[in-house]
């Protein structure tokens, strides 16, 4: 530390603090405007970040895509099961006209499983590059910095899943029970399953810095959430073990309910179905309110240490 | 100096498991001073600092800012302070200007006034040219400043600055000390400031607390702190050995200490412009020649090794600081 920093030997432009600037910080500091006290302040503006860094680099999106793309062009073509099985068999198994279709609607709930499952990286680079500290050092809610994580994770999926709909209907999935109330209400299904899980995986990554530990928690819960579930087959032909884990992964409902609706399963054949309309859309509101209230409590304790 | 504490610290501890990072600090910050906390890396410098902005919750002890209390009301806190942290915080894929109204938005500040007034701060950190420009396109002394400038959003009557120069080349350094002395002389602002560079302390502070191990060991004006290792240096030579007059040099007010060597004699003094004056005269009057003399002031770094003990010293922290502050210094070098 032998390095002369008396600051008289070096002008630079940046170290002449002019008058102009005296004068610009009286200016500036004279009049200090009243604090929102709202506990939702900030709310917005911390999703809109996450949203705004989302869309002004399109190429994430692409990237997300393509998975359920595949999914859908090379398996779903390959595996159409239609083409070999009698097609009322097949139907009564389905409870769709096609493959496609049944995988359509499983693919809906497969890039929102995805994209869920990486709003908690998103807390754990935030806390690795020092945004963390930034927001919990001003006022705003500890609540909504979790809750801004969630709602970002669910705008993205929903969105990311319109697009994979329409993919869908574009390699053929049956369109004829689509409609206004089908696919909105489809949609209120998937922002719920989308909520409840962005609130699980932002909950696995309040606490958490390290980014390799995040990855292998996603890797862990991402294709069992999947591949114990109805969405890429149908439950009944399952060993009876697995019929049950589906029967407690929330997945499944979502993608049950979607079904019901999109591809009027239901009115095919009952095989098929998981549950009662009503009662997917019930276990997806107890889901979302459960791990959205219990993402709110545990930040209030975890994200001071 | 005769206003009164604006930050009131007593017994404030941190404990980490078997660790205690701060261990019974107690000080007082006046108010419109620039405050200094100096201690080598894992003295427990950025732990007080996060604990008095409500980041980390204190294991034990009160402290108050602005007679708020930091336990009971940290959202009235958080609203009255500023903080400028070690590492960078500014979202990379967002502009300067974008990033310092997410910073208002985030501190409730009404959207009529959270836009000219980002305008305003920019201009007064120079970035205006930059506002539109990504995060990630600044050097590190433009990030420094936008830094700075996200901490005075909310029009805070003190900031904390935690390694405000922390891998800075010198002349962005000196640019920094500007504005931090400009904050507080226009604005009349309260700074509270962590540095591991004696230098920065030297410089800019008004008090400062040298803490090691969790403890404050001394707090002072740099003047004291220098003077309370014994004062100025003064060494005389002489022309011929004549008769040894040590004990005559140290009846002179104000010299502390004296000794001799062949034809020199090495005084320690609390004023050396003044001694060293009367000890001219001592030796002249006792008919020796003063071939040279020299005073030195002692620098905060003798003061530093004489508390503490040891020199600065890089200590090992945890995996993460490291990391963070890697990061830090490697977009400051950029």
């Amino acid at each position: 530390m032998t390095e002369d920093l008396s600051r008289s030997t070096v002008t630079t432009q940046e170290q002449v603090i002019d008058e102009e600037k005296r004068r610009e910080a009286e200016r500036t500091f004279r009049a200090a405007p009243q604090l929102s006290k709202s506990p939702l302040h900030g709310l917005w503006a911390l999703t809109n970040r996450d949203l705004v860094k989302w869309y002004k680099n399109p190429i994430q999106l692409v990237i997300s895509l393509v998975q359920p793309v595949v999914w859908l062009g090379l398996f779903g073509s390959a595996f159409n099961l239609g083409n070999f099985v009698p097609k009322t068999e097949f139907e009564a198994t389905f409870g769709a006209t096609n493959y496609i279709s049944y995988l359509g609607a499983g693919m809906l709930a497969f890039i929102i499983l995805f994209t869920a499952a990486f709003s908690g990286m998103s807390v754990v680079w935030d806390r690795r590059f020092g945004f963390m500290n930034k927001a919990l050092s001003t006022p705003v809610g500890r609540g909504s910095i979790v809750v801004g994580k969630i709602m970002q994770s669910t705008i993205r999926s929903l969105i990311q899943a319109a697009i994979v709909l329409v993919i869908a209907v574009v390699l053929s999935m049956d369109t004829t029970h689509f409609g206004v109330l089908t696919v909105g209400g489809s949609f209120v299904m998937l922002f719920l399953m989308s909520f409840g899980l962005s609130s699980l995986f932002v909950m696995l990554a309040l606490r958490s810095s390290d980014w390799q530990t995040q990855m292998a928690i996603i890797n862990l819960l991402n294709l069992p959430l999947l591949f114990a579930s109805n969405a890429m087959l149908p439950v009944a032909i399952m060993p009876g073990w697995l019929q049950s884990v589906v029967r407690y992964n929330p997945v499944s409902y979502a993608v049950d309910g979607v079904r019901q609706m999109l591809l009027g399963s239901a009115s095919i054949t009952n095989y098929s179905v998981l549950a009662p309309l009503w009662v997917d859309f019930g276990v997806l509101v107890v889901f979302a309110a459960l791990l959205s209230i219990l993402g709110i409590i545990l930040s209030w304790r975890l994200l001071t240490k | 100096m005769s206003q009164q504490a604006i930050v009131k610290v007593q017994g404030l501890t941190k404990v980490f498991g078997q660790l205690k990072a701060v261990d019974g600090v107690s000080f007082e910050v006046e108010e419109g001073e620039i405050f200094g906390f100096l201690g080598p890396n894992g003295a427990g410098k950025t732990t007080t600092i996060n604990m008095l902005t409500t980041l980390l919750r204190a294991s034990g002890g009160t402290a108050t800012i602005d007679g708020l209390d930091i336990h009971k009301h940290p959202n009235e806190v958080r609203r009255t302070v500023g903080v400028v942290p070690q590492e960078y915080t500014a979202d990379e894929d967002l502009t300067g200007i974008q990033n310092i109204i997410l910073c208002a938005d985030l501190y409730g500040l009404p959207r009529s006034n959270s836009k000219p007034h980002a305008v305003e701060l920019l201009k007064l950190v120079g970035l205006e040219d930059a506002a539109e420009r990504k995060v990630s396109t600044y050097s590190g002394g433009m990030r420094r400043r936008l830094e700075l400038a996200s901490g005075l959003i909310n029009y805070p009557k003190l900031l904390f600055l935690d390694e405000p120069t922390l891998g800075l080349d010198v002349q962005t350094r000196t640019a920094v000390w500007d504005y931090i002395r400009m904050l507080k002389v226009e604005y009349k602002m309260t700074l509270f400031l962590t540095t591991h560079y004696l230098e920065e302390a030297d410089s800019l502070c008004d008090r400062i607390a040298i803490i090691d191990h969790g403890h404050i060991v001394k707090i002072g004006t740099p003047g004291e702190l220098k003077a309370s290792i014994g004062g100025d240096v003064i060494v005389v030579g002489v022309a011929e050995t004549g008769p040894d007059i040590s004990a005559d040099i140290k009846s002179i007010p104000l010299v502390k200490d004296v000794k001799k060597t062949d034809h020199e004699y090495r005084i320690k003094s609390e004023v050396g412009e003044e001694s060293s004056i009367q000890i001219i005269d001592l030796v002249r009057s006792r008919g020796l020649h003063v071939t040279k003399i020299s005073l030195t002031k002692p620098t905060l770094d003798e003061a530093y090794l004489e508390l503490t003990g040891r020199s600065i010293r890089d200590e090992e922290t945890n995996k993460m600081d490291m990391f963070k502050q890697r990061v830090t210094m490697m977009r400051a070098r950029r």
